[in-house]
């Protein structure tokens, strides 16, 4: 430990863009986790060690153990994401530990994701490719129905969750010629839904109605394994899922057998449980399931907006200012 | 229910219920009921005093088969939108009505290029394909980071039924500017404020370049190395059109140099694509089989409209939807 460095630590969980982080730099004495894999949670606490400040993304779990290991000289943590299921807020705060993160700047991102999702489901995007590779494609028109799909015209979109992603996704789908778009969560949001026409529904009516499903709340106690074997019973035999939340928020085992047994039509998810989902999951073997792996956000612009915003936040909380994106 | 003076007809691939039930209703139909398409020799065979053909676009309708129909064959129906495989100059010259199937998969196929623009800059396949093979555990913040359409330019070259609907449908995205060649379209200019633009122009200034134009002589070959050179270095192409509008071999030079960033087929040539063509070894191309008009709907209503179309044009009635040539 050098004497003479008075700069605040910072631990960086991952290699994020080398223009945020020389920023990051010039204030701070910076420790980035760089190698082939994501740190392991033993790597994560040696690196949180005596830091003051911790940039992390979702895989990183903020808890008692982390917060300890770290030390009480840590002032704050930068998460990479909107989610914050990963962090013990309450636990923050009572150690006056401030916690910044990226609403916003990964809304259009997430959401054309999403989108993308949608229609790769539909389209059965999955199997065409697959059939190209093995060269099952024949003449393509051997049968006129070969690899048929779903219209988004005409279908009826339903929302879980018209938050800011949510909203995106719906507007998004607007353009397609929908037949109604439905959306569910704990309270109807009129000003979100209203200049859309998106209707407000219980649960258990979106899950009935909809040909799409598309779920984009965030995940907390409250709904986690939401989408359990009585919910896909619920949805219709050929409605597609798409998940851009969080893996916890669907039963994957419940999943598997509803897509395994014609309960419903396809799914589409961006992230699972856990991540990474190991290359030995059931769901890998479906056909009418297609697994990304957690790129929602992923776009050059948008990833680079994020780390900027977290930079902001992180030299904002060791110099006492108020963070640009504070979760508290 | 068929009589003698029913009018006879083969149609050429099996067909969903609904438009086989009309046809048998009101003619003498040979249908071809195999898995496989009918091979070239046996189809001229069985086409020998046909009245009326009920064709698919992988149907080569030319002077040898017109030859081989003999002189009653009054109508040919195709089920697409596109009909470069049939020889209208021909048809014409022998009186035979050609029917087709525009406007009704506009939507299925403008969907299926907005999925497959989106599959293509979102790196979906390799997405999937690195789930699949375990390399998630490297996860890097930049890792499989695409293009977004938010702030972007979008080309669509060709603005008709189909271009316009992907433009529609684009424009929420928060596309920036559309620019667009082929012929003036003052609504999609007054709706989506698209910008009428040369071809170079909309190749220099396109984040993304979409192939919506049907394939003639003009349009043959149009996306070649030339035209890839004048694209963004970033630029995403585009095509469900028709694969003949594209040079593969440019195409395949320009993704494996970096001249263009990424590219989106539902078209090739040929069709199928052999399983060994170079373009399915980069990471940076999808290709997928000709599925823009695939949906359950869809196809459905296309072979409805083209068994009305051959049944219309056999009562020497207009058809629904007939190409005027």
């Amino acid at each position: 430990m050098s004497a003479a460095s008075q700069l605040p630590k910072v631990f960086v969980v991952r290699s994020f863009p080398p223009e945020g982080i020389s920023r990051l730099k010039q204030h701070c004495q910076v420790t980035v986790h760089e190698g082939e894999h994501t740190a392991t949670r033993q790597e994560i606490l040696d690196g949180a060690r005596g830091m003051d400040a911790l940039f992390i993304y979702p895989q990183v779990k903020i808890d008692k153990e982390l917060l300890d290991a770290a030390g009480s000289q840590l002032k704050v943590i930068g998460t990479f994401s909107v989610g914050l299921d990963h962090i013990d807020i309450d636990l923050c705060k009572e150690r006056g530990i401030k916690v910044g993160y990226t609403p916003d700047v990964l809304t259009t991102a997430t959401a054309e994701a999403g989108v993308a999702l949608v229609m790769a489901t539909a389209r059965r995007i999955q199997e065409c490719i697959q059939a190209v590779k093995d060269g099952v494609w024949g003449t393509a028109w051997d049968n006129a129905m070969w690899l048929a799909g779903k219209e988004i015209a005409g279908s009826v979109i339903g929302i879980v969750g018209l938050g800011r992603i949510g909203l995106a996704i719906a507007k998004r789908l607007a353009a397609f010629e929908v037949s109604k778009i439905l959306y569910t969560g704990r309270n109807p949001r009129p000003e979100s839904a209203d200049p859309i026409g998106a209707e407000f529904v219980t649960f258990d009516q979106l899950l009935e109605q909809s040909d799409f499903v598309i779920v984009a709340c965030s995940a907390n106690d409250s709904n986690k394994g939401l989408f359990d074997e009585s919910a896909f019973k619920k949805m219709k035999r050929t409605a597609i899922l798409v998940n851009i939340s969080r893996g916890v928020v669907v039963d994957q085992d419940a999943l598997y057998n509803a897509l395994k047994s014609g309960e419903i039509g396809a799914a589409g998810l961006d992230v699972t449980t856990p991540e990474p989902l190991p290359t030995s999951s059931p769901l890998l073997t479906l056909p009418n399931c297609l697994v990304t792996p957690h790129i929602a956000s992923c776009t050059v612009s948008t990833r680079n907006a994020m780390c900027e915003l977290i930079v902001d936040n992180i030299l904002a909380g060791l110099e006492g200012r108020p963070l640009k994106t504070p979760v508290c | 229910m068929s009589s003698a003076s029913a009018p006879k007809v083969f149609v050429s691939r099996r067909v969903p219920e609904k438009a086989k039930a009309l046809i048998t209703s009101q003619c003498n139909a040979i249908l071809w009921e195999k898995d496989e398409p009918p091979p070239r020799d046996e189809y001229l065979k069985i086409i020998s005093g046909i009245d009326g053909l009920f064709c698919l676009l992988t149907d080569k309708i030319d002077a040898e088969l017109l030859d081989a129909a003999g002189p009653n064959l009054r109508v040919v129906s195709t089920m697409s939108v596109g009909y470069d495989h049939v020889d209208v100059k021909e048809c014409a010259k022998r009186n035979i009505a050609v029917g087709y199937t525009p406007g009704i998969l506009t939507k299925a196929t403008a969907e299926l290029t907005v999925a497959l623009l989106l599959a293509t800059t979102r790196r979906l396949k390799e997405g999937i394909r690195a789930v699949e093979n375990g390399e998630w555990g490297t996860w890097k913040p930049m890792w499989l980071c695409g293009q977004g359409l938010d702030g972007a330019t979008v080309g669509v070259v060709g603005l008709g039924r189909i271009g316009y609907t992907v433009a529609q449908c684009l424009n929420p995205f928060g596309v920036a500017r559309f620019l667009y060649t082929g012929y003036r379209r003052p609504d999609a200019e007054e709706e989506l404020k698209a910008e009428f633009a040369d071809l170079d122009k909309l190749y220099s200034e396109s984040d993304f370049v979409i192939a919506c134009c049907a394939l003639t002589p003009e349009t043959a070959g149009m996306f070649n190395a030339d035209a890839f050179k004048k694209m963004k270095k970033t630029a995403v192409f585009v095509n469900s059109s028709r694969g003949g509008v594209v040079n593969q071999d440019d195409l395949f030079v320009a993704l494996e140099s970096g001249e263009i960033g990424a590219a989106g087929l539902d078209v090739t040539i040929p069709e199928p694509l052999p399983t060994d063509s170079p373009l399915l070894g980069l990471n940076n191309c999808v290709v997928l089989p000709h599925i823009g008009s695939a949906t359950h709907d869809t196809r459905e209503a296309m072979a409805v409209l083209a068994a009305q179309n051959l049944i219309a044009g056999l009562k020497g009635d207009k058809m629904p939807s007939q190409i005027d040539d």
